[in-house]
């Protein structure tokens, strides 16, 4: 069977170029980057090299950017570093209702240490409400954190504005950039980005690795203790193979964003507007054109998403749902339901990410999978039957 | 993470749809929860001589119901009350840990439709 893609913001594949680059710093190039030697500054210029194309990619300066495990402990660092470093005189952290786990769960923990948390809502496109951000940013705010992009909805947040916003009050602003690398230009330096957490498995460098942005004027605390790696702010010793994977991914996701972006956009729209046309009651989750070139997310009224995502992996189309079945938990995705959607629709969402390798073929393929698949599952559906009588 | 047979009934249901004149239908579950099953029964003489089911749900659910079906199907009203959802799943040979709330829908549908059932009977109905 011919296997289709199309779940690349839940991980991508590491591409060739990348394992390439990789492939020397296992067997061969092994040195501790810490380590005087030969072996270890070989090890200590991969490393390095990384830094600069990370740096290069956010229009930053290499000494602004200290690898991580992942985008989550990217995420932990900047909250909880910003909090117990200015937690003395600030104590509200100030984040949106559709951020990524890796920060609602940061928050609720400093919740737990008697830190202030506000939810900013979102409009039912999934756009921040900038007035109540406004509002919400006060001289105690030590860190305002918006995501660039959500995950599942792909909504695109002004997050220029928002860092203003955060500035004027004398907050730091952080954003999770975790899905928008390769996807969104990002220039730290014009966009007013203080903390930017990213995560290398999004645009094909392995798992396991990820980065934190901290602009040179910004201090947070460090979490992870030890050694004196990535200048002493998070010891352990370096993930080399994969940092070096991480660099070269990061160069070859941003060198044409426009181009890359072009042709994802094309796929995207079609499949958006194939599926709505042939299959009655469906919706678009998220903005029509603040989103991510290569997200879709639908709801298929009458069904439930586990069952869609069944049906497509037997004929070999991965893809994801914001269901509860498929999160182990009771309620769907929280993302859409602070969008406004109602359970039985948010339980009935599909989302399918692309990249730059998927095909138009594979966009027709999977619309015609998914209008045989629906058919299917609202014949066996009571809500449907009932609805139509 | 589903077994064969679990996969094999949601993919080829066995018994989907509405009895025609049924003696008795239940419908369970909400759609807020993710969650609705439908059973519907004819009884001749005291025996479920048909049964049908729909259900909006995720994959544990559906073949729950198809497989729940097959087993009612030719029981005396007094068998069919004795099959638990413990016994659907295991013939389905298990589930995961954190589906077998899906599968309590199938025992409450058929027990619903069966209070219908007698209901009916009383009020002289069937």
């Amino acid at each position: 069977m011919n296997r289709i893609y199309m779940d690349n913001a839940a991980t991508t594949r590491v591409t060739e170029p990348v394992f390439e680059a990789m492939k020397p710093y296992f067997c061969e190039k092994f040195g501790n980057p810490m380590s005087v030697h030969s072996f270890g500054r070989e090890s200590r210029r991969a490393v390095e090299e990384a830094r600069r194309q990370v740096a290069a990619a956010l229009n930053a300066d290499s000494r602004e950017i200290y690898f991580t495990g992942c985008g989550t402990e990217s995420d932990n660092w900047a909250l909880r570093g910003a909090a117990y470093a200015r937690g003395n005189t600030r104590r509200t952290l100030v984040t949106t209702t559709i951020e990524h786990h890796a920060i609602l769960h940061t928050a609720e923990q400093l919740e737990k240490e008697d830190f202030k948390v506000v939810y900013v809502p979102v409009d039912e496109f999934g756009i921040v409400k900038l007035d109540e951000m406004e509002k919400a940013i006060t001289e105690d705010v030590f860190l305002v954190s918006v995501m660039t992009a959500n995950n599942e909805i792909g909504t695109i947040q002004p997050i220029e504005e928002i860092a203003r916003m955060a500035h004027a009050k004398g907050a730091l602003f952080h954003t999770d950039a975790v899905q928008a690398i390769g996807s969104v230009k990002i220039d730290v330096k014009a966009m007013g980005i203080d903390l930017l957490s990213l995560s290398g498995h999004k645009f094909h460098a392995p798992k396991g690795v990820g980065a934190l942005y901290m602009k040179n004027s910004v201090h947070i605390e460090r979490l992870i203790r030890g050694g004196a790696q990535e200048r002493t702010q998070r010891a352990g010793t370096e993930n080399l193979a994969s940092i070096v994977g991480l660099g070269k991914a990061i160069e070859l996701a941003t060198a044409d964003i426009d181009a890359h972006n072009a042709k994802l956009i094309e796929m995207r729209d079609h499949m958006i507007s194939e599926i709505l046309t042939r299959i009655p009651e469906t919706r678009l989750n998220g903005d029509a054109t603040r989103r991510l070139p290569g997200n879709v997310n639908v709801s298929v009224r009458y069904i439930e998403g586990e069952s869609l995502l069944l049906s497509l992996d037997l004929k070999g189309i991965a893809a994801s749902s914001g269901s509860a079945c498929t999160s182990g938990a009771l309620d769907p995705s929280h993302v859409l339901l602070a969008i406004g959607l109602p359970h039985e629709i948010a339980h009935g969402s599909l989302r399918l990410t692309m990249n730059e390798e998927n095909t138009m073929e594979e966009v027709d393929t999977v619309v015609e999978a998914l209008v045989e698949i629906v058919k299917r599952l609202r014949a066996m559906s009571p809500l449907y039957h009932a609805e139509k009588q | 993470m589903y077994t064969e047979q679990v996969m094999d009934h949601f993919m080829n249901p066995r018994n989907v749809g509405e009895v025609e004149n049924p003696s008795g239908v239940g419908t369970v579950g909400n759609a807020k929860c993710g969650d609705i099953m439908q059973i519907s029964i004819k009884v001749e003489n005291n025996v479920i001589v048909d049964v049908k089911f729909k259900t909006f749900g995720c994959g544990a659910a559906i073949a729950t119901s198809s497989r729940a079906t097959e087993m009612v199907k030719g029981k005396t009203i007094d068998e069919a009350l004795q099959i638990t959802n413990k016994m659907v799943t295991d013939s389905l040979g298990g589930l995961p840990p954190v589906k077998l709330h899906c599968s309590v829908l199938a025992e409450e549908a058929l027990h619903a439709a069966i209070a219908d059932y007698k209901a009916k009977q009383e009020a002289g109905e069937v």
